[in-house]
């Protein structure tokens, strides 16, 4: 026991990078959903195109293969990542490839006479959709978001096999040196689960707060 | 670095080797998820308080922790207590078991949707409990189901990579051994996205025309 409470600060360390990997993932996630959700809605069909071929590419290969790539293959081109950079590059661009999808959904699901008002009220597309679509559509796609968030979150744990000390990397550390595995596997189930938990529990703050006052108006 | 197509020829045996045993752990795991999620969506729905609560809390937990954690937990900690797992059977239950949260979401859906009535019917008819829910309730509530089920078999073929971290030779690993046997990266992990890409295409494309009967029937 007295060892295991000495690897304590390791996992500790490696839930460090497994938290900010996985922060870095979702703004980078965030970025890809919007630009490639928007463009799939472009009037240009060139936009379009470009948005659906990145959005079948990456929800249609695996995670890990995409990881391995930026990881094993871009560096042939002269692309040298390091297992931090490689790790949030895979994880923003696949599931901002989902969070897309999202997007596009939400912004199609508002109503006709919102875009209808939007030019009645000669505002330019970009104004509408800032000032008028963005905005409703916004709540529609945050519980979506916060289920995306989670496998980001969930996701995280494969970097450890591109040898970055995540909290998995950390406990398989643990256990080459103490011997010990149910201990450092427990942990760190329980610690990704309170994560996941403080993860849904701040998306779904943000939703009552972007909801406030709406009660009842939104059918 | 240049593509050799000699260099593909000569791994490509190997991988597609790698590309049975991902399709066999895909429906394995998709068998075994489908019938657990079955089991937790009744649990779920139990009288008894202590389960239901207890059923909640495993189907959340499930979910909010990595694939890969869990197959590590079913892999290295379970032969401590005494139970020690062969890497496929750890792999197909570890696959079972997490996308079978998932699935039973999709069931307490179905199963939701299924019209009051025809529980009150059944009980009128004076059928037993059993008899209701086979006889009446799973025959409404699967086939509307199909779709999303399907859909999580796709991303769980997605998720058997993962597996190779606890040494099935599935396609991954098979890419990777060969990648480091021979130094080159380029082919093994470019020809992995391509057999991914095939096939999630195609079942993807399988998955609409299924949509499609299935609407045309309903």
């Amino acid at each position: 026991m007295h060892s295991w409470f000495s690897f304590i600060p390791l996992i500790l360390e490696g839930a460090l990078v497994t938290v900010g990997l996985t922060l870095a993932g979702c703004v980078l996630a965030l970025m890809m959903a919007f630009i490639a959700g928007l463009g799939r809605l472009s009037l240009h069909a060139p936009v379009r195109w470009l948005a659906t071929c990145y959005i079948e590419f990456f929800r249609g290969t695996s995670i890990f293969v995409q990881l391995f790539w930026a990881y094993f293959v871009l560096p042939l081109f002269g692309l040298t990542l390091t297992p931090l950079e490689a790790g949030i590059l895979a994880l923003g661009l696949n599931v901002g490839a989902y969070g897309a999808e999202v997007v596009r959904g939400a912004v199609q699901s508002i109503g006709r006479e919102q875009h209808e008002a939007c030019r009645a009220l000669n505002l330019t597309r970009w104004q509408g959709l800032r000032h008028v679509i963005l905005p409703q559509a916004l709540v529609l796609m945050l519980p979506t978001f916060c289920n995306n968030a989670i496998e980001l979150l969930k996701a995280t744990a494969v970097v450890s096999l591109i040898s970055l000390s995540d909290m998995t990397f950390q406990a398989q550390v643990v256990r080459a040196q103490t011997g010990s595995t149910a201990v450092p596997f427990i942990t760190i189930l329980l610690l990704y689960f309170v994560m996941a938990l403080a993860l849904s529990r701040s998306i779904r703050g943000l939703e009552k707060r972007l909801t406030r006052g709406l009660e009842g108006v939104r059918t | 670095m240049d593509w050799s197509w000699s260099f593909v020829w000569e791994i490509l045996p190997t991988l597609l080797e790698g590309v049975r045993v991902t399709i066999l752990a895909t429906l394995g795991g998709a068998v075994l998820a489908a019938v657990i999620g079955l089991a937790l969506a009744l649990l779920r729905r139990s009288p008894n308080k202590a389960v239901m609560r207890t059923t909640s809390f495993v189907i959340e937990f499930i979910r909010g922790t990595p694939l890969l954690v869990q197959l590590y937990f079913l892999f290295y900690v379970l032969p401590d207590a005494g139970i020690t797992l062969g890497p496929m059977t750890a792999g197909l239950i570890g696959l079972g078991l997490h996308y079978g949260t998932y699935t039973a979401e999709v069931y307490r859906a179905g199963i939701d949707n299924v019209p009051t009535g025809q529980w009150e019917a059944a009980k009128a008819c004076n059928l037993t409990g059993r008899q209701t829910w086979t006889q009446i309730i799973l025959p409404q509530a699967i086939p509307p189901m199909v779709p999303a089920l399907a859909n999580y078999l796709i991303a769980m073929f997605k998720e058997t990579p993962l597996l190779s971290a606890i040494t099935v030779l599935e396609l991954m690993n098979q890419a990777r051994s060969v990648a480091n046997f021979n130094y080159r990266y380029l082919e093994p992990m470019t020809l992995v996205g391509v057999f991914f890409l095939i096939i999630s295409l195609i079942s993807v494309s399988l998955l609409r025309l299924l949509e499609r009967r299935l609407g045309r029937i309903g």
